[in-house]
C-alpha cells in the first residue's frame, strides 16, 4: 500500500477528523439515535438546508437491519460506519480536497486508480436527491460523493457537498483484509495485543441479526411506529423541528426493522415509506419557517 | 470572403457521466452549428470532443468576420398619404431624403456592417452552455445561493475558447474564458497553456489525456484482446463496454486479473453480470469456448508498479461480489422451486390482478389449454402445465433478488438442478423470450405454450382491468409483450382464433380494444419486414378473420399482387366503380334474365362472363386458403372491367341499362371484396 505501516480503524478514523478538521469543518460527534445513514445526522439533514455556511465531519454508526448475516459474510454488516462531511456551499475544489484525504490515509493515486463514477443519489425516506458519484479505487466504491440538489423537497440554496466514506470498505482495502471482522481495530503496543474488528462487533452482528430477523416483536413495533408518528406530529404543532425530526428518524429504524421482521409487504412498502417521508419533510419544512428561511 | 482560421472550445468539468458523452458531443455540435449559421457563419469542419472530464469542440476554416449585408426594406409608394410615409420613417428610422425611389416605390436601405467572428463567438458559448440539454443537471457552489444559478451536468470548471491564437472573451456565472486547461487528474498538475486549435490534441496527450474517442476505444479494444490472448484466452468481445469504459478515462490502461476457479460453479450468466453491469470488466473464454477465470479491467493510470497493486485491488473486490454470488446459488440450491412458488402469493402482480401465484395459477391454465386445443403442437400439456407453475419461482430467489436481469435464466438452472425435464428447464429459461421485436423468438414447444400463455394473460388481464397503454406511457410493456405475443404466433405458425384465445384467458366478455390495439402492433412489427399497414387494414377490416396467421398470409399475397403493374390496374379500376356507385342507390347484382333484353354492348358481355367464372373461383380459392389463386382469379378481371370502362358509358340515357350497368359494377367490387376491402388500400 504505501511505506508506512496501514491504518488501524481507529487512526483511520483520526486521520480524517485531523484532516478534515484541519479544512475547518466541526468534527461532531455521531448522533445518539438509531439510523440508517449519516444522512440522517441533523449535521446533515437540517444544515443543508438554509443560507448559512456549515462545514462538519462526523462518524455516524449507521444500521442496516436487512443487511445483517449474522456475523457470517464477510464483507456485510447490520451495523457499521459511516466518516461523513458536510461542506455547505460546496468549495470549488471540493475533488481536490476529498482526494487529499484519500492521500492522507495512505492511498496513492498513482499507484491506484481512483475514478469518479456516475452515480446519483437519492433517499425517498428524507425527501431528498442529489447528482455526484461513487468513488472507486481499484474498482472498489469507497465514497459517495454527492451535491444535494433537495433535501425535505426543499431546493437547497446553497448547494452542499457531501461525501460519505465507507470505513470498513476503505479499512478492508489499507489493511488488505478479506473479512472485515479480521479488521485491525487499534494497534497492538508492547504490553496489548491489537483488537480487531471483530473482538469488538461479532456477537453483535449475530445477536442483532437474531433479533431482527426472528426475535423483534412486531405488534409492539407496529405500535411504536405510530406513536413515534404522531409524537413527530404533536411536535410539529408545537413548531420543534429538532424532535419532530427526531421522531422521524425513530420511526425510520422502526420501518427497516419491521422489512428485516418481514411482515411489511410490497404494496404497504410504498406506503410506510411515504409516511417516513411526510414526518421528516413536515420536520424540514419546519426548520426552514423556524429560521424564517423562504423555501 | 476574407482570412479563416480555427476555433477551439473546451468545456471542462468534473467527471462526465460516460453514458452521456455521445450525446453531448452530438449536442455540442448542433448547438455550435445553429449559432453560426444565426450569424451567417459557417465553418469547414466541426469536431466534437468528450472525455470524462471536458466536452470540447474544434471548428476549422472559420472566416474572421462575417459578410457585410444591406437590407432593403419596402415603403409607401410615390403620392401615397402622408401618415404612410411618416409612419414607414417612424419604423426605419430615416428622413425622406434617406429612401430609394424605384419604380415609383420608396426603399429603405439600412447598411450592415460585419460583424466579428470573435464577438459573434464571445455571445454564442454562454447561450450554448446554457442552453445545454444535459439529461440531468445540478447546481453547486456559492452561487447556487439562488436557483437561476449556471445548471452543468457536474460543476464546470473552466472555458477554454480559443479563435486563432486569440482567447475569445467570455464570461458565464463568474466563470471566465481561457487558454489554460488541465491534463490527467494523476499524472499531470498545474495548468497547460494552448496555443489554437491545432495545438489541443498534442499538448493534452502530453499531458496524459487521450482526447479522442475512438483513440481511446482501440486501445482498450486492443489492449483487452492482447492480455487476454497473452493468457492464453480470447476475449469475450463487448463494444458497449469499450465505449462505456472509454468514457471513464482519459488515459486507458487494460489489464487481466483472475478469480478462483471454484467461483466457475456459479452460472456463466451470473458471472458476467457481475463483472460487465457491476464491475465494467470483460470476461475471458478459455481455447475450447468455455468461461475462463479472468477478466479484463481498464485502469486510467500507468501505475508506478505496472498495475500490480491496481490488479490485485480489483481481484479482491470481484472476490467478493462471487462470493455473494456463489453464497446465493447455495442458498437458492437448498429450497425447491415449488416451495419458492408458494411464496409467490405474498407478492403483488397488480393491485387490481391479484399476487403472483394467481398470475401463475391462470397462465398454468391457459398453457395446459393451448396445447389441449391443438394450438401448440408437439407439446406434452402436463410439461406446459408443470413449467408454467414453476416459471417465476425464480422471482422469490436470492440470486433474482441481487440480479433481476436473470431472472428466468435462473429458473431454468434451478429447475435442471432439481431434476427438471430440459423440456420443462427450457421453457422456464426462456419464457420471457422474445422481449422486444429483434430477440430470439422460441420454437420449442413447451416453451411455446408458457411464453404465449404469459403474455396473453398479461395483456387480456391489463386491457380487461381497464389499463391499456396510452401515449407515451405504457407502465406494464404492454406493447412489447403484444410483439412478443404475435412474434410467437407467427414464426410458429399457430393458427387459432384470437378471439378464441382471448376468452380462454377469462378475463372478460369484450375485447374490441385489444384487438384492435394487437392489429395496430401487427403493424408496426410487420413495417420493418415491408408489410403494408393499409393492407393488414383492408384484410382485417373484412371482419370474421383474427386468425392472424391466415390474415398475414392474405396481406402478402395481396400485396405481391397489387405491387404487379396488373394488380396496380384493377385497384384503380375498383376505386373507379366504387366511386361511381358511391353516389347510386343499391342495386340488384342478379343480371341473368336481363341480359338478352338489355345487353347491347359486347363489353358489357365480356365482363359479365367473365365474373362468372371468377367470383365461384376467388371464393373456392378463399376457403382452401390459397391466397395467390385467389388474386389470381381476380386477376382474370383486368382486362373485361379495362374495356368495359373503356367501351360504354355507365350511366347511359337508358335507365334501364344504367341500372344493370351498376348492377354489373357492382357484382364487380364485391367480387373483389372477398379478398380484401380495396378501399382501405392506399394509392
Amino acid at each position: 500500500m504505501s511505506d508506512v505501516a496501514p491504518l488501524s480503524f481507529q487512526d483511520l478514523i483520526l486521520t480524517l477528523h485531523d484532516y478534515w478538521g484541519k479544512q475547518g469543518c466541526a468534527i461532531l460527534q455521531p448522533y445518539d439515535m438509531e439510523m440508517g445513514a449519516g444522512t440522517f445526522h441533523t449535521a446533515t439533514t437540517l444544515r443543508a438546508l438554509g443560507p448559512e455556511p456549515w462545514n462538519a465531519a462526523f462518524v455516524q454508526p449507521s444500521r442496516r437491519p436487512t443487511d445483517g448475516r449474522y456475523g457470517e459474510n464477510p464483507n456485510r454488516l447490520g451495523a457499521y460506519y459511516q466518516y461523513q462531511v458536510i461542506l455547505k456551499p460546496s468549495p470549488p475544489d471540493l475533488q481536490e480536497l476529498y482526494l487529499g484525504s484519500l492521500h492522507a490515509i495512505g492511498i496513492d493515486p498513482l499507484l491506484h486508480d481512483i475514478r469518479f463514477v456516475e452515480d446519483d443519489w437519492e433517499s425517498p425516506t428524507l425527501g431528498a436527491w442529489g447528482l455526484g458519484w461513487e468513488v472507486w479505487c481499484d474498482g472498489m466504491e469507497v465514497t459517495q460523493f454527492t451535491y444535494f440538489q433537495q433535501m425535505g423537497g426543499f431546493d437547497c440554496k446553497p448547494v452542499s457537498g457531501e461525501l460519505t466514506y465507507g470505513l470498513e470498505r476503505l479499512a478492508m482495502y489499507i489493511q488488505n483484509k478479506d473479512s472485515i471482522f479480521d479488521l485491525v481495530y487499534n494497534n497492538a503496543t508492547a504490553d496489548r495485543p491489537a483488537v480487531t474488528y471483530g473482538d469488538i462487533f461479532l456477537e453483535n452482528e449475530r445477536q442483532m441479526s437474531s433479533y431482527h430477523f426472528e426475535v423483534a416483536d412486531t405488534d409492539m413495533l407496529f405500535d411504536a411506529f405510530k406513536k413515534a408518528t404522531a409524537e413527530c406530529e404533536s411536535c410539529l404543532q408545537h413548531a420543534l423541528p429538532i424532535p419532530a425530526y427526531e421522531q422521524a428518524i425513530k420511526a425510520s429504524h422502526i420501518f427497516n426493522v419491521l422489512q428485516a421482521r418481514g411482515v411489511i409487504s410490497v404494496q404497504e412498502r410504498a406506503s410506510y415509506m411515504g409516511r417516513v417521508r411526510d414526518l421528516a419533510k413536515g420536520s424540514c419544512q419546519a426548520w426552514m419557517e423556524k429560521n424564517g428561511w423562504a423555501a | 470572403m476574407g482570412s479563416v482560421t480555427d476555433f477551439l472550445l473546451e468545456l471542462r468539468s468534473e467527471e462526465i457521466p460516460a453514458r452521456m458523452q455521445v450525446k453531448a458531443k452530438e449536442d455540442l455540435a448542433r448547438l455550435f452549428n445553429d449559432a453560426l449559421a444565426k450569424a451567417g457563419l459557417a465553418a469547414v469542419s466541426v469536431e466534437t470532443i468528450a472525455t470524462p472530464r471536458r466536452l470540447a469542440l474544434i471548428a476549422t476554416g472559420l472566416p474572421m468576420a462575417t459578410e457585410a449585408v444591406s437590407e432593403e426594406t419596402k415603403g409607401p409608394k410615390l403620392g401615397a398619404p402622408p401618415q404612410a410615409m411618416e409612419g414607414f420613417l417612424r419604423k426605419t428610422g430615416l428622413t425622406q431624403d434617406q429612401l430609394i425611389e424605384r419604380d415609383g416605390v420608396y426603399f429603405a436601405v439600412v447598411e450592415k456592417a460585419g460583424r466579428q467572428t470573435a464577438d459573434v463567438l464571445a455571445e454564442a458559448i454562454p447561450a450554448i452552455i446554457r442552453a445545454f440539454p444535459w439529461p440531468k443537471s445540478q447546481r453547486w457552489g456559492a452561487a447556487s445561493a439562488s436557483t437561476e444559478s449556471l445548471r452543468w451536468v457536474r460543476p464546470l470548471q473552466d472555458i477554454v475558447a480559443l479563435l486563432g491564437d486569440d482567447v475569445v472573451p467570455c464570461e458565464i456565472d463568474g466563470i471566465y474564458s481561457g487558454a489554460e486547461t488541465m491534463g490527467h487528474r494523476f499524472h499531470h498538475s498545474g495548468t497547460i497553456h494552448i496555443a489554437n486549435a491545432a495545438d489541443y490534441a498534442a499538448k493534452l496527450r502530453d499531458a496524459h489525456v487521450l482526447v479522442h474517442f475512438s483513440e481511446r476505444c482501440r486501445i482498450i479494444r486492443d489492449g483487452a484482446n492482447a492480455a487476454a490472448e497473452a493468457a492464453g484466452l480470447n476475449l469475450v468481445e463487448d463494444e458497449g463496454l469499450v465505449i462505456e469504459n472509454a468514457g471513464l478515462t482519459e488515459w486507458p490502461v487494460p489489464m487481466l486479473g483472475r478469480f478462483d476457479p471454484g467461483f466457475l460453479a456459479v452460472p456463466q450468466e451470473v458471472i458476467q453480470l457481475t463483472a460487465r453491469v457491476n464491475q465494467k470488466y470483460f470476461v475471458c473464454h478459455d481455447k475450447a469456448g468455455k468461461l475462463a477465470n479472468a477478466f479484463v479491467c481498464t485502469a486510467n493510470i500507468d501505475a508506478h508498479d505496472n498495475g500490480a497493486a491496481i490488479v490485485a485491488g480489483n481481484e479482491k473486490v470481484l472476490a467478493a461480489r462471487l462470493s455473494d454470488a456463489k453464497f446465493f446459488w447455495e442458498q437458492d440450491l437448498k429450497v425447491a422451486l415449488d416451495d419458492q412458488a408458494k411464496k409467490l402469493a405474498q407478492i403483488t402482480f397488480h393491485e387490481k390482478l391479484g399476487s403472483v401465484a394467481d398470475k401463475v395459477d391462470r397462465v398454468a391454465n391457459l398453457a395446459r389449454w393451448l396445447v389441449e386445443e391443438g394450438i401448440v403442437k408437439g407439446a406434452s400439456a402436463d410439461d406446459a402445465e408443470r413449467a408454467a407453475r414453476l416459471c417465476k419461482a425464480d422471482l422469490v430467489t436470492g440470486m433474482v433478488g441481487e440480479f433481476p436481469e436473470l431472472q428466468g435464466i435462473m429458473g431454468g438452472y434451478y429447475a435442471r438442478a432439481q431434476g427438471e425435464s430440459d423440456a420443462v428447464a427450457d421453457a422456464i429459461r426462456d419464457h420471457y423470450k422474445p422481449v422486444g421485436q429483434g430477440d430470439d423468438v422460441p420454437t420449442a414447444p413447451v416453451t411455446v405454450a408458457v411464453s404465449l400463455a404469459d403474455k396473453l394473460d398479461t395483456l387480456a388481464q391489463f386491457f380487461a382491468a381497464g389499463m391499456p397503454p396510452t401515449g407515451s406511457k405504457d407502465p406494464f410493456a404492454l406493447r412489447r409483450a403484444a410483439i412478443g405475443f404475435l412474434s410467437l404466433l407467427l414464426q410458429n405458425d399457430l393458427r387459432c382464433s384470437l378471439k378464441g384465445m382471448l376468452v380462454a384467458t377469462g378475463a372478460g366478455a369484450s375485447f374490441a380494444i385489444l384487438e384492435e390495439f394487437l392489429i395496430d402492433r401487427l403493424k408496426v412489427q410487420q413495417r420493418e419486414a415491408g408489410v403494408r399497414h393499409d393492407l393488414i387494414d383492408a384484410v382485417f377490416s373484412l371482419g370474421g378473420e383474427d386468425d392472424l396467421v391466415r390474415l398475414l398470409a392474405r396481406v402478402k399475397a395481396l400485396q405481391a399482387y397489387i405491387s404487379t403493374a396488373e394488380g396496380a390496374n384493377l385497384l384503380a379500376a375498383y376505386k373507379r366503380a366504387a366511386n361511381i356507385l358511391k353516389g347510386s342507390d343499391p342495386v340488384s347484382p342478379v343480371l341473368d334474365t336481363a341480359r338478352d333484353a338489355l345487353m347491347a354492348d359486347p363489353a358489357d358481355i365480356a365482363l359479365l362472363g367473365a365474373l362468372d367464372i371468377a367470383e365461384p373461383q376467388a371464393k373456392k380459392a378463399l376457403e382452401a386458403e390459397q391466397f395467390e389463386d385467389a388474386m389470381a382469379a381476380l386477376a382474370t378481371l383486368r382486362a373485361p372491367i379495362d374495356r368495359f370502362f373503356e367501351e360504354v358509358m355507365v350511366n347511359d340515357e337508358d335507365a334501364a341499362k344504367r341500372a344493370f350497368r351498376l348492377g354489373l359494377l357492382a357484382r364487380f367490387r364485391d367480387a373483389v371484396s372477398q379478398v380484401a376491402d380495396f378501399s382501405k388500400i392506399e394509392g
